[in-house]
């Protein structure tokens, strides 16, 4: 009854064995290392077993050796000397006889077999403890900077895992017959296949499992909002805290970058035709990758000096380290993307130029316009986009002013006004940067806030401030024109609204303000309209972004392809990572099309001429 | 990287021509639109507009006043050194279709800019008036390029050292009151100056464009650094300008926000010294 729910399962963690008969412990210490002691037979002698803790290595005392293959005639408790063979559960591996313990995991006893098979390492417990188990092992928190010291630097705030963590993590995955954390992931990376490797300590072919479907790892398991996309639909999630994929994902990618691992990918055949990635943020680089790997000449335009987009300008040091980025785009150039900077694609060359030298173009700018509320007092000095301050923190280094030129903007009372990711990022950078007081204003309750549960938690810890539920109405400014507080209103939430969310309202009356000496908006991009303008065949949807095909990316303008947040609005790094993925497929297949065509053409036209 | 080709000091030093070997943006580049240059890898982005363009021997002109860091650093570079970046162009183009006439309004270094401007309505066909103004004679730039454009050339200096004494506003008061066939007036220069050549064509209801120079980073629309308040609607220079109606701009907010980083200014100038 049992072999049929007997599984294989090798631990990693300290177990302590008991006999099933007497409840004695098998557990000893021998100069100081802890073992599992039984007694055996073989060839008729009676012999020592000795087992490391682990349970993954068969050391043997004995006074014959036992040739490998070798089975042993019995297995046996020293104290109470009954057997431990169990008839009726064979070897999941080797089919030989199994002897049963007890052994106590996550405060629970439970039946664990071993094979009695010199070699076998074949370890069984039955499903159903194995769960038991994996739902008992304490999601592994990443150790990270002391939140007191690391208000005062800009270095990465988690340290990320250890490789004992990540095996201690990788232990929670039940490898779900239909894993769902894999639909919920935008590129659909092969979640559990590549944490069994990390089980197996296979962290480099775990890297390699996840590059397959995604390009840059590292980058992803940082940024990546998981809890509202793989872990969210992690079934372990229904119990206890979901595998922490995210940060199993930045380990491995860590670790084959750190250790060198990181290989070149062989180019194939080069195809002869030039593809224009307009724009250097996640899913351009993504496409970029992509097609490169294709074996296609690729060109990437970016705006800014640096590249990266949003990589760079956007995300804090301290959130994703540069180092990182820069790495990934080492990478890319190695396998021969080349990169064109300073280039304002609409002005310097427009799409239909680009067009002329290119075989196909796609279009990943992001949205980048700043929003603002169009409250009284938002051109007051001190008040900032997220943009701009993010853009003079990250992408201009004001922080090290004035070694760096561009001056920082700092204040004692800081207001950041929204609740994402990028409002997170403002408020922790205003932090590290010597603002005393930072104070995240944001319209809605804090389980509507939008950011990353990490990035709220971690700014929690720096000290900054939530006002929940409350909306700045207008600024109030000194004579000389600086914020000097922001008059807020009270909200409240009602029905929900088209996002299923609930939309907040406005208590009357019930204004306050809040003294600052600097306020930063982050509320949100819109398109920004300078390649739009320059591309007036390209259409766009009704709310000013790119229309684009959605199993395609194909823009209505032929050989134009565009994705992310010019098609979708303000999203994540991972959904323009797929849609640079997407744009990679369909303009391969279309592009082979044109090839093939031209193949042919030439062939046609000799026809003609005999 | 690109090299400086030519270094011309003007005005006593205290404004500079530089000509930049820049193809691609010599190309591209209309009357009325900007580049924004970083000079070192711990340099800002200034944004700076374009006073002339060889397209053929892929040459932008600039100009520019030392007021600052950065430009004080420029001001060390000479010929055939490299700035390390240059991003253009940027901005709308400036409208120069043929109106009939018009009214060139510069002060300062913002002749530089009128300059490209002016010529531009010039090659549309349009007769060209062009009023200059410095502080003092020393600080004229330019005069013999705006002769060559123009079809009129008036020369004010504040201080009476050259041409008329007064203002740029003078000059174009009387235009105003004798001409009947100006159909556009077009300035730029400080934003006071600006803020009164608009007071004064209201009076009169001639349109106005004034382009406009705020506080940028990117240029590209990304930092919203550059927000002005235009027939109180919030536009970003970078993208929706350089130019705009000048009746509608909001001059005293542009002020301020010019003026916000003034400390910030004068510390990196006096950690650069040291």
């Amino acid at each position: 009854m049992l072999d049929q729910d007997v599984k294989y399962l090798k631990f990693k963690t300290y177990l302590n064995s008991y006999c099933p008969h007497c409840h004695e412990s098998f557990n000893t210490e021998k100069k100081d290392v802890k073992q599992i002691e039984f007694k055996s037979k073989y060839k008729g002698e009676e012999i020592d077993l000795i087992l490391s803790p682990y349970l993954d290595v068969f050391e043997v005392e004995a006074s014959v050796p036992i040739q490998e293959g070798d089975l042993v005639d019995d297995i046996s408790c020293p104290h109470c000397k009954k057997t431990l063979i169990h008839a009726e559960t064979p070897c999941g591996e080797c089919g030989s006889p199994v002897a049963e313990v007890i052994v106590s995991a996550a405060s629970k006893l439970i039946p664990f077999f071993l094979c009695s098979k010199h070699g076998c390492e074949w370890h069984g417990i039955t499903k159903r403890d194995e769960r038991r188990i994996k739902l008992k092992i304490p999601r592994q928190d990443m150790p990270e900077q002391d939140q007191t010291l690391r208000v005062h630097n800009w270095q990465e705030v988690p340290y990320g895992y250890t490789s004992e963590l990540a095996l201690l993590e990788a232990g929670r995955c039940l490898q779900c017959k239909k894993p769902m954390c894999v639909d919920g992931c935008p590129v659909n990376v092969d979640i559990p296949d590549f944490i069994a490797l990390v089980a197996e300590e296979k962290f480099d072919e775990a890297a390699k499992k996840i590059k397959e479907t995604n390009v840059f790892p590292a980058i992803c398991g940082r940024v990546c909002p998981q809890e509202s996309q793989c872990e969210a639909k992690c079934i372990v999630g229904h119990k206890d805290k979901p595998v922490a994929i995210g940060r199993l994902e930045r380990f491995v990618a860590d670790y084959e970058r750190k250790m060198d691992l990181v290989k070149i990918p062989q180019i194939i055949d080069n195809t002869g035709q030039k593809v224009a990635i307009v724009g250097s943020g996640p899913g351009g680089l993504t496409i970029a990758a992509d097609m490169r790997q294709l074996g296609y000449s690729v060109t990437v335009f970016e705006a800014l000096h640096e590249t990266g987009g949003v990589l760079t300008y956007g995300i804090p040091e301290f959130r994703l380290p540069k180092s990182i980025v820069q790495f990934e785009i080492e990478y890319l150039k190695e396998m021969g993307v080349r990169f064109e900077l300073n280039h304002v694609i609409g002005n310097i060359l427009t799409v239909d130029e680009l067009l002329e030298h290119f075989d196909a173009v796609y279009v990943g700018v992001g949205a980048g316009l700043p929003m603002f509320m169009g409250l009284e007092g938002e051109s007051l000095g001190n008040l900032f986009s997220a943009n701009e301050y993010l853009t003079r923190m990250n992408l201009m280094k004001a922080y090290r002013f004035p070694e760096y030129d561009t001056p920082m903007p700092k204040g004692h009372n800081v207001v950041v006004v929204g609740g994402g990711n990028v409002a997170m990022d403002c408020a922790r950078t205003a932090a590290r940067s010597g603002c005393e007081n930072v104070t995240i204003v944001y319209r809605r309750s804090r389980h509507e806030l939008p950011a990353r549960a990490e990035e709220v938690h971690h700014a929690e810890e720096e000290g900054i401030k939530f006002k929940l539920l409350n909306n700045p109405v207008r600024y109030l400014g000194t004579d000389n024109n600086k914020v000097k507080a922001v008059e807020c209103i009270q909200m409240e939430l009602g029905e929900p609204d088209a996002s299923g969310r609930r939309r907040p309202v406005p208590i009357e009356g019930s204004n306050f303000t809040i003294e600052c000496d600097m306020a930063i908006v982050a509320i949100g991009n819109g398109p920004n309209p300078i390649i739009f303008d320059s591309t007036p065949d390209m259409k766009l949807n009704k709310w000013g972004y790119i229309e684009a095909n959605e199993d395609t990316n194909e823009t209505t303008k032929a050989f134009v392809y565009a994705g992310g947040d010019i098609v979708t609005g303000a999203a994540t790094v991972i959904q323009a990572m797929g849609a640079g993925r997407i744009a990679a497929r369909a303009m391969h297949e279309k592009l082979t099309e044109k090839r093939e065509a031209a193949k042919k053409k030439p062939a046609a036209k000799k026809k003609t001429t005999n | 990287m690109f090299q400086i080709v030519r270094k011309q000091e003007m005005a006593k030093g205290t404004i500079i021509r530089f000509d930049i070997s820049a193809p691609k943006i010599a190309k591209k580049i209309k009357a009325g639109q900007f580049v924004i240059l970083r000079v070192n890898e711990t340099g800002e982005r200034i944004p700076l507009t374009v006073a002339d363009k060889d397209e053929f021997a892929g040459i932008i002109t600039i100009i520019f006043q030392v007021v600052g860091k950065t430009t004080a650093l420029m001001r060390s570079l000479n010929e055939g050194d490299l700035i390390k970046d240059v991003v253009g162009p940027l901005g709308k183009p400036a409208h120069t279709d043929k109106v009939g006439t018009v009214v060139m309004v510069g002060g300062g270094t913002g002749v530089a800019i009128l300059h490209h401007v002016a010529k531009a309505y010039k090659e549309a066909g349009n007769f060209v008036i062009s009023i200059i103004g410095a502080r003092d004679k020393e600080m004229l730039i330019l005069e013999n390029d705006m002769a060559q454009i123009s079809d009129e050339l008036v020369v004010t200096t504040d201080d009476g050292s050259y041409g008329q004494r007064g203002f740029v506003t003078d000059p174009l008061k009387k235009y105003l009151d004798e001409r009947q066939d100006i159909k556009q007036v077009y300035a730029i220069g400080p934003i006071i100056m600006m803020q009164n050549v608009v007071k004064l064509t209201e009076k009169y209801k001639m349109p106005t464009m004034v382009s406009l120079n705020p506080i940028m980073i990117d240029g590209t629309g990304m930092c919203g650094g550059c927000r002005v308040k235009v027939d109180d609607v919030t536009q970003f220079c970078c993208v929706d300008g350089p130019d705009f109606d000048g009746f509608k701009v909001d001059f005293a907010e542009l002020l301020n926000r010019n003026s916000m980083y003034m400390k910030e200014e004068k510390d990196s100038l006096l950690f650069s010294i040291k």
